[in-house]
């Protein structure tokens, strides 16, 4: 089933797979410039793992051991902001790859923490980090084949690729998360009440 | 002085006049000045004083003559000849005039402008009938071609309700933009029960390229408070201020002087020409924020306070300058009032159109043969302006557009060139009348960028006050920014419209609600360029760079910076 | 004063000459969402969140600074208005840096609260992040300019009810900054009398009380209409030292 970008922000995970189907919905976790909290406060939705164990099929996550991202992905929950260049190939990948793209967590919904090192620019920020840092300079000398290069701002995700759904919070508590993802599970449309919004 | 003194004054000066044989009148307005017209004068003077003429020639420094490109412009006036107009001189054409022209009634060739031009035949000279004619820092000049004249008359022979009348049925409307009927805003302060009135002179011209107010105020001052005079008599102030654009020395020095000399004679101050009237007229300098041209944060400024819009209404009209009613009104539209009360309202009804009356004052400029000041009747078409005031594009290059309006006007594209130049008619084409600013773009000009340009100019001038100007115009402007070095995506010009209807439709003044303007009616009439920017990021008209990538295309583009760096 | 009757949302309401949209349509119930407005201090007109439309041309007009006339048709809440205002307050978010997880007044901050209150769950616009310093001069309050929002409440609580002045705006557009005496460091301040009003009126984590750590500061606005109603009832008021009448 293929779906052009963002054409239909309300897009839903049940979408058109046979309302029979036993299959499961193809859930992936991505993690961006983040603290990866957002993926410690999913796993904070406790014992509601083992339903949703038996909802999905977590086909990528920095929890599971998948080396790219799959084909035909149902849904994803993206943790971060857009820092570098890998991270902007893995969105791409990512938003070709899936039906609905959630941004999780403020660093993916505004940028956030990461997006702090905005008033500095790039060339500046590496070599203070890596030249006049602590510790010694990383061997090889040029930091763009030891670390992906940076972008010049830091981004939020939908300032690079089209997002159907936002769960904002640092990090969205399980609650929020629960709301969200029994939506997207059960096909329907992300609504969070007004606390539920809040960011920070 | 009593209106008899005044005749006597002007027969005098007029007299005087009549001795020389031949006038040199040179202009000491902005434009010339900026190309050397002070060494031109004193080359005058000097070849003058060489030849011991000084009983038959006269040097008057004068004001703006119109063809500014041209400048320095001398006009030689010989008793019983028409007016001769020189361009480009030089010193050494200068004493060349004197010599052959002057003195021998030769003419020098290589720098005349053919008196036909159509430059001047299509205009037609009200407000600025003195201009370049007389010496704006003698008094006499101006009272020998009638100054002062109109307000005797109103003083004397109507009653401050007849004048407001007069006013109206000339059909006069605001010179700043907007075009609001004249005589009824002054009909409303009249009526505005207070025992303390104020009138305001707006001359805090900002718009860029703009400059019909410092051209009147410049060349003939004392017109402009003559027309503020009256309006005091019609509304019942005592006390006028003229605010001048800190950026208008030459302007400020001549209402000065200006201002002095009527006081001095009894024609401003109290007991105005003997009546039991009194009127003082005060300058105050802006400090270069453009929107100080807006009425209510000009009026902050004159107050002492920060100049900041404040919620209408109340109108200046009934709560104005301290709490009293004020009068605003552009300096143009006070440049309106002594011809009205002159030659009537019914002459001046007969100049423009239906619901446009008179004239406006245009400052010409970008691509065109002949840029400069000009004074055409309302009504006349654009084509007649560009292509024969204007004497069409330079080099052979097509018209593209007619910016009007400055950063709250639009542009007009060549098929409305036939367009009749009235309020209503610029306004249903998107852009609007404003205060007289014409910027001609020939092929060579992008939209997007010409956008670009005004979008900064009112991002660096929004006050600060209210959000959607303050942060709105950033935003627009940075999407602007990004169509014009390629890297936007469809998504910015989507955001930009967005952006545009809810800034026009939630700024506190005048300027957040026109900002959006320019990029309205280059995106109406020129979307094709927009979107050729962000689609296949190129610039048909060679302004734009292209040097950036939408974000996506940095993950081949960033690596191949860094290694071109290393 | 003269009753006139206002339609609001398709209802007739009735008012006192004098009053403000705002005032009329708080009265009703209705939620207006406003930021620069606060009960006691004179109108601002700025942050242009409380526009309604009025009349058959639906023009937009702020609340707080349009008087109530006889016969007005307003409409709050039409999908325009709510656009709008959502569009507002995504720019207000982008202008400078307002990380809500790492601020004071995380959880009660009124910026934040217009924000989730009104659906806004992402800004689409550029985050302008520009390079703002902090003032932690004063020995109580600081004045962390990443937050201000441009309000300028400060500056009117602390001209017209504390008479102080201490605060004003410098600059303009974007670049604007609420500074004390002319732009010096607020603790060598000499005009500020340290009385924390402009700390209570600030809706975001702007002025804050030193040491308030993340979601730690808490913020009173009672007190205003508390001193305002005292003053008119000269509650305070002395002849030589004794209590007159009003008084207490």
């Amino acid at each position: 089933m293929t779906q052009s970008k963002s054409e239909n922000p309300k897009k839903t995970a049940g979408g058109k797979k046979g309302q029979g189907s036993t299959q499961k919905v193809r859930l992936a976790t991505v993690w961006l410039g983040g603290c990866s909290g957002c993926h410690m406060s999913f796993l904070d939705l406790d014992e509601r793992l083992i339903d949703l164990a038996a909802a999905v099929d977590l086909v990528y996550s920095p929890i599971a051991d998948v080396k790219t991202f799959p084909e035909d992905v149902d849904v994803v929950l993206v943790e971060g902001a857009v820092a570098n260049v890998d991270h902007l190939e893995l969105a791409e990948q990512l938003r070709e790859r899936s039906k609905i793209v959630v941004s999780f967590g403020d660093c993916a919904v505004t940028g956030n923490v990461t997006s702090l090192r905005n008033k500095i620019p790039v060339d500046d920020l590496l070599t203070k980090v890596y030249h006049e840092g602590p510790g010694a300079v990383p061997r090889g000398g040029e930091t763009d084949k030891v670390v992906p290069a940076l972008i010049p701002r830091v981004l939020p995700l939908h300032q690079v690729i089209p997002v159907d759904a936002f769960i904002p919070g640092c990090p969205p508590d399980p609650e929020r998360i629960w709301t969200a993802v029994s939506a997207l599970l059960a096909g329907e449309p992300v609504v969070l009440e007004d606390r539920m919004r809040k960011f920070g | 002085m009593n209106r008899a003194d005044l005749q006597t004054m002007a027969q005098r000066e007029q007299e005087k006049q009549a001795r020389f044989q031949c006038r040199l009148l040179c202009c000491a307005s902005t434009p010339c000045l900026s190309s050397g017209g002070a060494a031109v004068q004193q080359a005058l003077q000097d070849a003058i004083k060489e030849s011991e003429a000084s009983a038959e020639v006269a040097v008057v420094s004068t004001g703006c003559m119109g063809p500014c490109s041209r400048g320095p412009v001398v006009t030689v006036q010989v008793q019983g000849e028409d007016d001769v107009y020189y361009e480009n001189v030089t010193p050494e054409t200068a004493r060349q005039i004197v010599a052959d022209h002057a003195l021998a009634g030769q003419p020098v060739q290589e720098k005349l402008l053919p008196s036909d031009l159509p430059f001047f035949a299509k205009q037609t000279k009200v407000v600025l009938s003195n201009s370049g004619l007389i010496d704006p820092e003698r008094l006499e000049d101006y009272v020998a071609r009638g100054g002062y004249l109109a307000l005797a008359y109103a003083l004397r022979e109507m009653t401050p309700e007849e004048v407001c009348v007069e006013i109206s049925q000339s059909g006069l409307r605001g010179r700043g933009g907007a075009g609001y009927p004249t005589g009824l805003k002054w009909d409303l302060v009249r009526k505005a029960p207070s025992d303390k009135k104020y009138v305001v002179a707006n001359g805090d011209e900002g718009d860029p390229g703009a400059y019909m107010d410092r051209t009147l105020m410049e060349s003939d001052p004392h017109r402009v408070l003559e027309g503020m005079a009256i309006a005091g008599y019609a509304v019942g102030a005592e006390q006028g201020f003229i605010y001048v654009r800190g950026e208008y020395p030459v302007a400020a020095k001549r209402l000065e002087r200006a201002i002095r000399a009527a006081e001095r004679r009894g024609l401003l101050g109290s007991r105005v020409l003997d009546s039991s009237f009194s009127f003082r007229i005060d300058i105050r300098i802006g400090a270069g924020a453009f929107v100080c041209g807006e009425e209510t944060a000009l009026m902050a400024s004159i107050m002492g306070r920060r100049g900041q819009p404040v919620p209408r209404p109340p109108y200046p009209a009934q709560s104005g300058l301290w709490g009293h009613p004020t009068l605003i009104n552009n300096v143009e539209t006070f440049g309106n009032i002594v011809p009205i009360i002159e030659h009537g309202a019914q002459w001046y009804a007969g100049i423009g159109t239906e619901k446009s009356k008179g004239t406006k004052i245009f400052a010409l400029a970008g691509k065109v043969e002949n840029t400069g000041l000009i004074e055409v009747p309302m009504g006349i078409t654009l084509r007649e302006i560009v292509f024969d005031i204007g004497g069409g594009i330079p080099d052979g290059r097509e018209f593209k557009a007619a910016q009007t309006g400055g950063p709250s006007g639009g542009c007009i594209p060549p098929q409305f060139l036939d367009t009749k130049v009235d309020y209503e008619s610029l306004k249903a084409l998107g852009s609007i009348m404003g205060s007289g600013g014409l910027i001609v773009m020939d092929d060579q000009s992008c939209m997007p960028d010409v956008a670009k340009f005004f979008m900064e100019f009112c991002m660096d001038e929004s006050c600060g006050k209210c959000v959607p100007c303050r942060v709105g115009t950033v935003q627009m402007y940075r999407i602007l920014q990004r169509i014009t070095d390629g890297s936007a995506t469809l998504q910015d010009l989507e955001n930009l419209e967005d952006l545009c209807t809810m800034v026009r439709e939630t700024s506190l003044c005048g300027l957040g609600q026109s900002a959006p303007n320019p990029v309205l009616s280059t995106l109406k009439y020129f979307r094709n360029e927009y979107e050729d920017h962000i689609e296949r990021r190129t610039c048909e008209a060679g302004v734009c760079e292209m040097t950036e990538v939408p974000v996506m295309a940095l993950v081949e583009e960033l690596p191949r910076r860094i290694r071109a760096a290393a | 004063m003269a009753v006139i009757t206002v339609t609001i949302n398709d209802e007739l309401v009735s008012g006192r000459t004098g009053q403000s949209l705002l005032e009329l349509v708080r009265e009703r119930g209705i939620d207006l969402p406003t930021l620069c407005h606060l009960d006691g201090l004179e109108e601002r007109g700025g942050c242009r969140l409380c526009m309604v439309e009025v009349g058959a041309t639906n023009r937009l007009a702020a609340a707080c600074v349009t008087p109530a006339q006889e016969g007005m048709v307003i409409y709050t809440h039409s999908e325009r208005l709510v656009r709008y205002r959502r569009m507002i307050l995504e720019l207000l978010f982008a202008e400078r840096n307002h990380v809500c997880a790492v601020c004071v007044m995380n959880g009660r901050c009124e910026l934040q609260r217009e924000a989730y209150t009104i659906g806004m769950d992402h800004v689409r616009y550029d985050y302008l992040t520009p390079d703002l310093p902090m003032d932690a001069s004063h020995e109580r309050f600081v004045i962390d300019h990443n937050r201000c929002i441009l309000c300028t409440r400060c500056v009117r609580v602390c001209d017209s009810v504390e008479g102080a002045h201490t605060w004003d705006v410098m600059g303009r557009g974007v670049n604007c900054r609420v500074i004390t005496d002319l732009h010096q460091p607020w603790g060598s301040s000499r005009s500020c009398t340290s009385c924390g009003k402009c700390v209570q009126v600030c809706p975001t984590g702007a002025l804050h009380a030193k040491g308030s750590s993340v979601a730690e500061m808490v913020k009173h606005h009672d007190f205003l209409q508390w001193i305002l109603d005292g003053r008119e009832k000269k509650q305070w008021a002395t002849r030589n030292g004794d209590p007159v009448e009003g008084g207490r």
